[in-house]
């Protein structure tokens, strides 16, 4: 006890020390996702949303009275073992905040490691912000006081794609192609099931996993789904191995309809454009380019500007915004970067976020609910994407009421 | 399924084809000097890259040529500065020096083109349906990679048969010492066979990285299989090595065209199985789920029941 308040004394100590100094105490979130293999494309995008965020809170003033926020990287290699390798050489380097997104298998890992990590050092917290990483269980059965998800889980999604192919009649034949790990079996699982609920006159032709991004040729598989017939497909394929998929099916002249998760990642644009399937593939997300919300768009204009390079990848992940936001004013709320504080801030918070819309985080599972948009990727829209002269086009809204669904969670919170 | 059978088919051989490009300087390298060298895969990558470096700047055809030749002059200096000083420490050192060569240039790689995949492009000349079949295309550039991988093989198989540098290469395969006492100059063999073979890797990455997405991860991803190739085929049969590239590439590519499981042929004499029975996804995973691992099935039982390989005449 006496050893814990004399560090407490000297590093508060340090800290007027380094302020006196000129030197200005920082806040720093550990990034930890895939900068290597075939999730690179997508973990160093996503780097570059969180980096232009911290720029953008700190141009502002930072937070909690000029604190500056900082984001450091780690390649996890889209491993759920390299990544608690890399969260724990985060928290070695004194970081109290992770965030990651790209890939269920690792969020889960992460997830547990960090709820071990906070039972057994009391006072030394670190939390959890998970972006994009939708598997279910991660609200549910596998729920963590100390995990926040900004991103709508798997079956919300499923939901919302099959309400919407409940009313397109010409679907007859749907074929379900996905990652061979947690998150695709969770897809695989909803589209089964919500499908032969809501249209049982759709004939499942297919239903395969592939290993996860792995696969550097997917002409076998788009063989496959022609030979089946199929004229839609379902896919929560993200980083190579949607844009891959698509680049496969533009090879071989595959025409059917998309309903996709994450078809406006880095790279998926491109291959779009090439299937010449104008305005026939979906995805679901919270947001895309052409919502029209002037401070959003001239945002997203300052990051294409900043960060586009080469491929003209512009701003994706609005719930990496809104994360971030979210983490800041929890941050002041708080008056604190304890962690602990900081999750009690975060837990029941609301927000009107950039696109002028209300979301919440609920308190029982620490999920966010916010609109979910449906959109199509073709031509004559106002902002296109990766310099393909196409873009998305808003098919459906689904307001965040109309996404909540019951959760499982039984979460202890610290006392 | 006459359509699936025929794109799995031609999908499969330009695959298997592929493999061969890689295979034939491997299991010549191996049986020569007895070096299983595991940065052979490191080659193919380092000639994708060259290429797409090249293809920057002059565009992709003077790329095709020149990437190869680089290479290979790269593979032929390891070989006389590298695997040479290492050769007296035995076949074990050697191994090392290569498996350790893998990771090195796999690091360089990165430091120098970065993690991500780069924008290999397909060139302009052959962005295009080469012919619609069932109402499938397929894409000009498949049917030069196709073109190119048999134009290869028969060059070599020429090489190799008809002249006198493959007469020697080919005396050297099976009896090294004798090729020695003979008074031909059975290091320089060494190499040019080392930096030829690494030369035919890299023109195998020229001409499938702009297909096949040029990344770090692309020599990781090849390279296991490489070994299933050479062993399944035959320690140094080039026409081994060609058969059992095919196979390999066929067999993964019909593989994932079969959605058969255990437990659905054992539901035909009505036993039933599911995820739940003991054993648990070994019943229901499909073949296509399990398509990546059946090349290493086969080298496991090859190396049990038939260690030559298929044509070769040495054990492995």
């Amino acid at each position: 006890m006496q050893v814990s308040s004399f560090a407490l004394r000297t590093t508060v100590a340090a800290a007027a020390l380094l302020g006196a100094l000129g030197a200005s105490a920082q806040v720093k979130i550990a990034y930890v996702d895939p900068l290597s293999g075939g999730g690179a494309s997508v973990g160093e995008h996503g780097l570059k949303h969180l980096q232009f965020m911290v720029e953008t809170i700190n141009a502002k003033g930072g937070v909690l009275g000029g604190q500056k926020l900082e984001a450091v990287a780690y390649d996890n290699k889209g491993s759920p073992q390299e990544s608690l390798v890399q969260v724990q050489k985060a928290i070695d380097a004194g970081v109290r905040f992770i965030t990651q997104g790209n890939g269920s298998g690792a969020a889960i890992a992460i997830s547990e490691f960090i709820s071990k990590y906070n039972e057994r050092n009391p006072g030394k917290e670190v939390l959890y912000f998970n972006y994009a990483a939708v598997d279910p269980a991660l609200t549910n059965e596998k729920c963590s006081y100390w995990h926040f998800r900004w991103d709508a889980n798997a079956d919300i999604k499923m939901a919302a794609l099959t309400n919407f192919m409940r009313d397109q009649k010409a679907i007859k034949k749907v074929y379900i192609i996905g990652q061979d790990y947690s998150f695709g079996h969770a897809v695989k699982k909803a589209a089964n099931e919500m499908l032969k609920a809501k249209r049982p006159d759709i004939q499942i032709v297919g239903d395969e996993l592939h290993p996860l991004l792995k696969i550097t040729d997917f002409a076998p598989y788009i063989a496959k789904i022609k030979a089946s017939g199929a004229d839609s497909v379902i896919t929560g394929n993200w980083g190579n191995d949607i844009a891959l998929l698509l680049k496969a099916a533009a090879d071989a002249g595959l025409a059917v309809n998309w309903f996709t998760y994450y078809a406006g990642g880095a790279g998926a644009p491109t291959a779009i454009k090439q299937t010449g399937l104008d305005h026939r593939v979906y995805q679901i997300s919270e947001w895309h380019t052409n919502v029209p919300a002037p401070d959003m768009e001239a945002f997203a204009d300052a990051f294409l500007k900043k960060y586009g390079g080469n491929g003209h990848q512009g701003w994706w992940y609005l719930r990496m915004k809104n994360q971030m936001e979210m983490f800041a004013n929890a941050l002041n709320t708080a008056k604190s970067s304890e962690p602990k504080k900081v999750a009690a801030a975060l837990a029941d918070m609301k927000y009107k976020n950039s696109i002028g819309a209300e979301v919440f985080m609920r308190p029982s599972d620490h999920s966010l609910f916010q609109d979910m948009y449906i959109s199509s990727f073709g031509s004559g829209t106002k902002y296109d994407e990766e310099g393909t002269g196409w873009g998305w086009k808003t098919t459906t809204v689904v307001k965040a009421v109309d996404t909540v669904i019951p959760t499982t969670c039984k979460m202890t919170a610290p006392s | 399924m006459l359509e699936l059978i025929t794109f799995s088919t031609l999908n499969g051989l330009l695959y298997g084809l592929l493999l061969f490009l890689l295979a034939s300087g491997l299991t010549l390298i191996f049986s020569m000097m007895g070096v299983l060298n595991f940065a052979h895969a490191s080659f193919y990558m380092l000639g994708a890259y060259f290429g797409y470096q090249i293809s920057l700047a002059v565009g992709y055809w003077p790329g095709l040529v020149l990437a190869p030749v680089l290479v290979g002059i790269v593979g032929a200096l390891v070989e006389r500065y590298g695997l040479r000083m290492v050769h007296k420490h035995g076949h074990v050192a050697e191994l090392l020096f290569t498996f350790g060569l893998a990771f090195i240039i796999e690091e360089l790689v990165q430091m120098v083109w970065g993690k991500v995949p780069v924008d290999y492009r397909v060139p302009q000349l052959l962005n295009f349906s080469a012919f619609t079949l069932f109402s499938t295309t397929y894409p000009a550039f498949r049917m030069f990679m196709l073109g190119m991988s048999v134009a290869v093989f028969i060059a070599l198989l020429l090489l190799l048969t008809r002249t006198r540098v493959g007469l020697i290469i080919r005396a050297a395969l099976t009896h090294p010492h004798m090729v020695g006492a003979l008074g031909h100059n059975v290091p320089l063999v060494f190499m040019m066979v080392f930096g030829v073979g690494c030369g035919l890797a890299a023109l195998a990455g020229v001409i499938a990285g702009p297909a096949l997405v040029t990344q770090p991860a692309m020599a990781a991803l090849l390279g296991p299989i490489l070994f299933v190739v050479v062993v399944v085929g035959g320690l140094g049969s080039l026409p081994g090595a060609f058969i059992a590239s095919l196979l390999i590439g066929l067999i993964q590519t019909f593989a994932v065209a079969l959605n058969v499981s255990v437990a659905d042929m054992l539901g035909h004499v009505g036993i039933t199985l599911t995820r739940d029975s003991i054993g648990g996804d070994l019943w229901t995973a499909t073949i296509a789920q399990v398509a990546p691992i059946i090349p290493y099935l086969l080298l496991v039982l090859v190396l049990i029941f038939r260690p030559k390989g298929l044509m070769g005449d040495r054990d492995t």
